[in-house]
């Protein structure tokens, strides 16, 4: 198979031998182990869980480590990568993941405990509540970027907070032990935050963990037109 | 926020009022009313002239508000002065909208 690298240098041709079950980190790896030994990339966990091997693939954001070649390969028989939209690049396909993460902190992506002071005793959060409910729906967030590489939002505006980071702030807005519900709320609102979200559900086609970060921006919106207006 | 707020507010009364003007237009046409007959009818109706002016009010922000967004997110327009040439042209919209209305009532 040809597969085609976005490097520092321009575009870069390997042919690679298609193997039966192989994910294209797999191919990644070959080709930094056979074939271009200074070639960039990142991956840790290999198994879905860390969040680090995201890439563009044929023009698709995806994790690479649970992603099948022949699931994504062109008609042509053709594997295009490039590091992941909307993040400046550090180099070949690592991007820096610096501005992503530095938008959670500022939709208040920290858990705050009430008072200020995290009690002594475990919280029992009846796990049926709806609110557990909307906190759990969003909890299992892997912090790969794919669903900010795929928003177009991010790309039209540096400043917009994205879905990765607004449905972190709506897990911990629907979290009862939390304390800084209206502060979080405020930092979410406006142009740069949900107000902004056009709902085009592309976070969400695209989230490798089925996450629903569309939803959890609306229930945003829903939340602060309902409670602070 | 509350920019966000008038947009869906004004869009829902712009869903009802753009139905209720198409209709009262097929209505005006269809019965073969004359202009005369038209202001006969509005002519000092409080209830065209509030439905007008709400409909001119509603149209003059939705399409301010939609501009800006347009504008930033495609062009990259931002800033207080887009804001406020916006803000002029939704006024403008609104005010051209209710001085006809104000004119059927007065005619
Ligand atoms: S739903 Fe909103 S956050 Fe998700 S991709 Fe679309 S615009 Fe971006
Ligand atoms: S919401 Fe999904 S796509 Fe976005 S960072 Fe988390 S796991 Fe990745
Ligand atoms: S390497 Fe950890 S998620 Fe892919």
């Amino acid at each position: 198979m040809k597969v085609r690298i976005q490097r520092d240098g321009g575009m870069a041709e390997y042919a690679v031998a298609a193997r039966a079950s192989q994910t294209v980190l797999d191919v990644v790896t070959e080709i930094q182990r056979e074939q271009a030994p200074d070639l960039a990339y990142r991956f840790a966990c290999r198994v879905g869980m860390c969040g680090s091997c995201a890439m563009e693939v044929n023009g698709v954001a995806r994790w690479t480590c649970r992603t099948h070649v022949s699931r994504v390969v062109g008609a042509d028989g053709v594997l295009e990568l490039r590091p992941l939209a909307n993040l400046p690049v550090i180099r070949d396909l690592v991007t820096d993941m610096a501005p992503f993460f530095e938008k959670w902190s500022r939709a208040g992506g920290q858990f705050v405990p009430k008072d200020g002071v995290v009690p002594a005793e475990f919280a029992v959060v009846p796990p049926a509540s709806p609110q557990r409910r909307e906190a759990d729906a969003g909890i299992e967030c892997i912090g790969c970027g794919v669903c900010y590489a795929s928003c177009d939002i991010v790309s039209w505006n540096a400043d917009y907070l994205g879905p990765a980071a607004m449905n972190r702030a709506w897990t911990l807005v629907n979290d009862e032990r939390d304390g800084a519900r209206a502060g979080r709320l405020r930092a979410v609102a406006g142009d740069a935050g949900c107000h902004s979200c056009h709902s085009t559900q592309g976070c969400t086609e695209r989230c490798p963990k089925g996450l629903d970060p569309s939803g959890a921006i609306a229930g945003l919106k829903r939340t602060i037109f309902w409670g602070l207006a | 926020m509350r920019l966000w707020a008038i947009q869906r507010v004004t869009a829902a009364v712009l869903a009802l009022a753009v139905a209720a003007h198409l209709a009262t237009i097929l209505y005006a046409v269809r019965g073969g009313l004359s202009a005369a007959e038209i202001l006969g009818r509005t002519r000092g109706a409080e209830g065209w002239l509030l439905f007008y002016a709400v409909f001119a009010l509603a149209a003059g922000l939705h399409g301010a508000v939609g501009l800006r967004n347009v504008a930033a997110e495609w062009l990259g327009w931002r800033g207080l002065r887009w804001d406020a040439t916006w803000l002029a042209i939704g006024a403008l919209t609104a005010a051209l909208g209710i001085r006809a209305a104000w004119g059927l009532y007065h005619a």
